[in-house]
Formats: C-alpha cells, structure tokens, sequence
C-alpha cells in the first residue's frame, strides 16, 4: 500500500525541483548584477551610479556562493558595499553639489567608448568559447576557511604582511593628500 | 557553454561595462565606480577557474581577499585625490583638472 501512495502523491521536494529553482536563482542572480553595473555605468545622476555598484556587488557576492566560497561573499559585501561605497558616498557629499546630472557626452565619444568595448568583448568572447579549459589534477578538495587561514600565515604570509603594508601606506596617503588641500586653502 | 564559460562571459560583460564607463564618463567619482566594476570581474574570474580549474580551492580565495584588500586601498587614494582635485577646481569633472596637459 504504502509503495503505491509514495508513487501517486508527490513530495515536496518532488514538486518543487529544488535543482531547478537554484538554477533559476542563478540567472536571476546574473540579471541583477548585470542589471546593477547597466545602472552604474549609464545613468547620468552619481547617487543612481553608487547604488547600481551596490546592487552589483551584492550580485557577485552570489555569484561567490554559487562558487561554494560562503566566506567571500561575506567579505565582499562587508569591505566593499560596507567600507568602499559607503566612502564614495562621503566623498559625494563632500564635493560637488551632486543634485545635478551629468552634461552630455558628445554622441562621437559615447558611441567611440562603446566601440572599443565591444571590440574587446568580441576578442576576449572568441577567446573564451575557443580555449579548451582542462582541469588539473585535484591536490585537495578543501574549501574551508580554516585552511584559507592556515595558507595565510604560512605560504602565503609574505604577501599577507605587504598587503598589510600597503593598507597603512594608502591611509597615511589619504591622510596627507586630503589634509595639503586644506592647509593649502586656509593659507589663501 | 558550460558552466565555466557562464561566469567568465559574466565577468567578462562586467568588465567591458567597467572599460565603457571610465572612457565615457568625465566625473572623477563614476570613473571611481567603473574601476571598481572592473576589479570585480577580475575576482570573479579568479573565483570561477579557483572552482572549476585549480588543484587547490583555498589558493583563489586567498587571492580573491588579496584583490579586495588593494581595492580598498586603491578607493582610499582615489577618493582623497578626488577631494585634493576638488578642492583645487571646485569641481570633479577631469576635464576642468587639465594644469598638466602640455
């Protein structure tokens, strides 16, 4: 009896092919992170660009999951939506009046720009679909972040204290270039 | 297309989207932001051959957070050079910073 009910009333998980709707989350990922860079690239209001960035990064940030590597998600949306576009933002408000729209490109330029890209965008396209990419042989199959840690102190540590390095040196930088301007002004 | 082929068209598209915005546009801040677009490729790139290609997964992350540690240093400078070049002209349109064309 039992056999029979199993084969007539489908579960749930039979209903809803959970296959199917991870594949449909992934090109509705794609659209919106491609549909976020549209925004950031071609609306003439900068406010309207730093929010398509946003959304655009939190679709990569998808995408980094679908690349089984939850721990960068959670770092792309941290560093970069939280630490990066939130500065832009500042720097907005900092320097021009941001409530007008950008002039008018000339259409030569706009259509000149377009151009390259798309001419780049063929060469890399051709490239893409002719390299036979082979995969090489598996060493280890460890995603964790305990091993993204362990390499980062020992294979890895001389690139991780210079990255290190140059955090501080781009601060000090950004220090010492932002306050000139403004002993610079003072002085006038 | 496999699956491979799917993220590095993504990526692809992302960057070319990143090159058309720092040709076309002339505030220093959306040229900024299409930088940023472009760096974003690259990481993707590095996470889909990390996922599909390499012998060891831990090595693409690792570069991946390298990329995201210098993009931030990289928006550090460029915002504060942005602010220098405001201060300067009162305006962050590039075309109005040109004292060093010849």
């Amino acid at each position: 009896m039992e056999p029979l009910m199993a084969v007539i009333i489908p579960t749930l998980p039979e209903l809803i092919k959970f296959e199917w709707v991870a594949q449909a989350a992934f090109y509705f990922i794609i659209g919106v992170t491609l549909a976020g860079a549209v925004s950031a690239v071609f609306l003439r209001r900068i406010i309207h660009n730093i929010l398509g960035l946003i959304v655009a990064l939190f679709g990569v940030a998808g995408l980094f999951i679908y690349l089984n590597s939850e721990f960068l998600a959670l770092m792309q949306i941290l560093i970069y939506v939280g630490a990066i576009c939130i500065s832009i933002v500042f720097a907005i408000m900092l320097s021009d009046p941001m409530y007008k729209e950008d002039p008018r490109r000339r259409l030569t330029k706009v259509f000149a720009s377009v151009l390259v890209s798309l001419l780049i965008l063929a060469g890399f396209l051709s490239m893409i679909t002719k390299t036979p990419f082979e995969a090489a042989a598996q060493r280890s199959d460890d995603w964790t972040v305990t091993t993204v840690g362990n390499l980062l102190l020992t294979r890895y540590a001389l690139v991780f204290e210079l990255i290190s390095f140059v955090l501080v040196v781009a601060i000090i930088g950004a220090i010492v270039i932002a306050g000139q301007g403004r002993k610079q002004r003072s002085l006038k | 297309m496999n699956e491979l082929q799917v993220y590095l068209f993504v990526a692809l598209i992302l960057f070319c989207l990143g090159l058309t915005g720092v040709l076309q546009r002339r505030s220093l801040i959306a040229m900024l932001i299409s930088v940023e677009l472009m760096l974003n490729a690259a990481s993707l790139n590095f996470m889909a051959f990390n996922r599909f290609l390499t012998p060891e997964p831990a090595v693409g992350q690792i570069v991946t957070l390298f990329i995201i540690g210098t993009a931030a240093a990289e928006a550090a400078i460029g915002l504060s050079i942005i602010l220098a070049v405001f201060r300067r002209y009162q305006s962050i349109d590039i075309e109005r910073a040109r004292e060093l064309k010849g």
